[in-house]
């Protein structure tokens, strides 16, 4: 309740704002600043003719199956740079770097070899995820403690059961939120991916509302992004996350 | 069964001398045998050789005439730390074993049954192990390895990170445990008392040479009892030996 009552004085606060700055004294021009009220309207206006429901589904679906895609390979090669003491000396270091790369950076080639279409983005999408992704997973099986793996190992473990009943939950907790992240970064490489090609989806429809001079859709789109972002967070990662750590006692409450 | 310690040499790569030198030594079916020795002289070293989990310099450990290459369940360890899985609880912790060795649901909860009863932990089977005691959680590893019902069972210090009044209730349970399931145990300790109270045979081991510094049989009669005279007497000689050792 106090995070609704906190949003509503944020709302009334912009609101007054753009009263005072571009209706009272003029500071600001109207088409370059938003306010409550236009992105309301913009909202209302996108809605009835389902171009933000359109928008959003699609690019909900190209996120999630670019992030699956990242997932894969990402666990792949996190996996790989973990097993071998070539590659997690030589490659990984590499991994690291690329991982720093904004996702930005990958459209020209995506655009170049797919051309505007859906494997551009997801091209775009997976390359700003999946590095990250592999990052985790290494790091998350590195830190499982040598007791559990010595344990299992003198229970009577083989290689294929140490991975699949001790490693993969040891390090469950850590895994999680590597993917997290990994989301996070799959969500903003899409809509690198997005603005820059053609096809419909939020990144497109912020394009539109940029070439209207229609900044009220700009923001508009803007709040939809992080709203989408935040509700696959708390809905599916923290949700998890949670889970995880309480049935292992590892949070204050019960 | 036969466990066989053969000129069994172990030399870290930056020590100047071998920790373990020339161990030779024969665990026989049923023995209880208890390693001491001061801090550093390598107890926990010759441990892991057995388990497996370390590799000899030169020597070797031989289990039914076979060398050990690796670890495995016919030499199930039980660890100072427990190593128990936090996200099982307590049965399905003791069941761990079992279900990578593929026994049957059934099987698995009757030995189980049958192990939690005998560390008095049945009650508390369903719980998850950051709700049990420090040691609570011992007795349940200890439920883990004896329902492997190994070979030979190593363990290393496993009551020493607990309160003194647990840990004495502990190798009460298990001397207890010992003679009802004669199970042939190679235990470690750095406390002359424990191996005095739980052991057939006392092995010295001296920090300075790596090597054995003397062999003490026990012929207490079990139960035994740490204020008999005789458990005083024995357990005076071997703590004099044991510091003759350390410098």
């Amino acid at each position: 309740m106090g995070f609704l009552l906190f949003l509503v004085i944020l709302v009334a606060a912009w609101q007054s704002c753009y009263w005072i700055g571009v209706d009272l004294l003029g500071l600001w021009k109207p088409y370059a600043m938003p306010s409550p009220v236009g992105v309301a309207q913009s909202f209302l206006q996108l809605c009835e003719d389902g171009e933000l429901f359109q928008a959003t589904a699609n690019s909900l679906l190209r996120g999630i199956s670019g992030y699956v895609i990242a997932v894969i390979i990402g666990v792949a090669l996190g996996l790989l740079i973990n097993r071998s003491r070539y590659l997690q000396k030589n490659l990984k270091p590499l991994v690291l770097g690329i991982q720093t790369l904004p996702s930005v950076c990958w459209v020209p080639f995506s655009i170049l070899w797919f051309g505007l279409s859906t494997q551009a983005i997801l091209f775009v999408v997976v390359m700003g995820a999946a590095f990250s992704i592999a990052i985790s997973v290494d790091n998350a099986i590195k830190n499982v403690q040598p007791i559990y793996t010595k344990a299992a190992l003198t229970l009577g473990a083989t290689k294929k059961q140490l991975y699949l009943h001790v490693i993969l939950p040891a390090c469950l907790p850590e895994l999680v939120t590597g993917m997290k992240q990994g989301w996070s970064f799959a969500w903003r490489a899409l809509m690198a991916g997005e603005v820059m090609t053609t096809s419909i989806g939020l990144g497109q429809t912020l394009i539109m509302g940029r070439d209207l001079a229609d900044i009220n859709q700009v923001m508009l789109v803007m709040l939809v992004i992080v709203l989408v972002g935040i509700i696959i967070d708390k809905c599916i990662f923290s949700v998890a996350e949670q889970r995880i750590l309480k049935k292992r006692g590892l949070t204050g409450g019960n | 069964m036969s466990l066989i310690l053969q000129g069994l040499c172990k030399r870290f790569d930056n020590s100047e001398k071998d920790t373990l030198h020339e161990i030779d030594l024969e665990v026989k079916s049923g023995e209880f045998v208890c390693i001491v020795g001061a801090s550093g002289c390598g107890k926990s070293t010759l441990l892991n050789l057995v388990a497996g989990l370390e590799q000899p310099t030169s020597g070797k450990v031989l289990l039914d005439d076979k060398e050990v290459k690796g670890p495995g369940s016919d030499r199930t360890v039980m660890f100072q730390e427990h190593g128990l899985f936090p996200w099982l609880s307590v049965a399905e912790n003791v069941k761990f074993g079992m279900k990578l060795a593929g026994v049957s649901k059934e099987q698995q909860e009757q030995k189980a049954k049958y192990y939690l009863e005998m560390v008095n932990l049945w009650d508390y089977r369903d719980y998850p192990i950051h709700q049990v005691s420090g040691g609570m959680r011992q007795r349940t590893a200890l439920a883990r390895s004896l329902t492997m019902e190994s070979k030979v069972l190593l363990m290393d210090e496993p009551f020493s990170a607990l309160d003194k009044q647990t840990s004495n209730r502990l190798r009460e349970e298990l001397q207890r445990i010992w003679m009802e399931t004669k199970q042939t145990i190679l235990f470690i300790t750095h406390s002359v008392e424990e191996a005095v109270y739980l052991a057939d045979r006392v092995v010295v081991l001296s920090p300075n040479t790596g090597k054995v510094a003397e062999v003490v049989t026990v012929e207490l009669k079990r139960p035994r009892h740490v204020y008999a005279p005789e458990f005083v007497e024995l357990r005076h000689k071997i703590l004099e030996e044991v510091r003759g050792e350390a410098v």
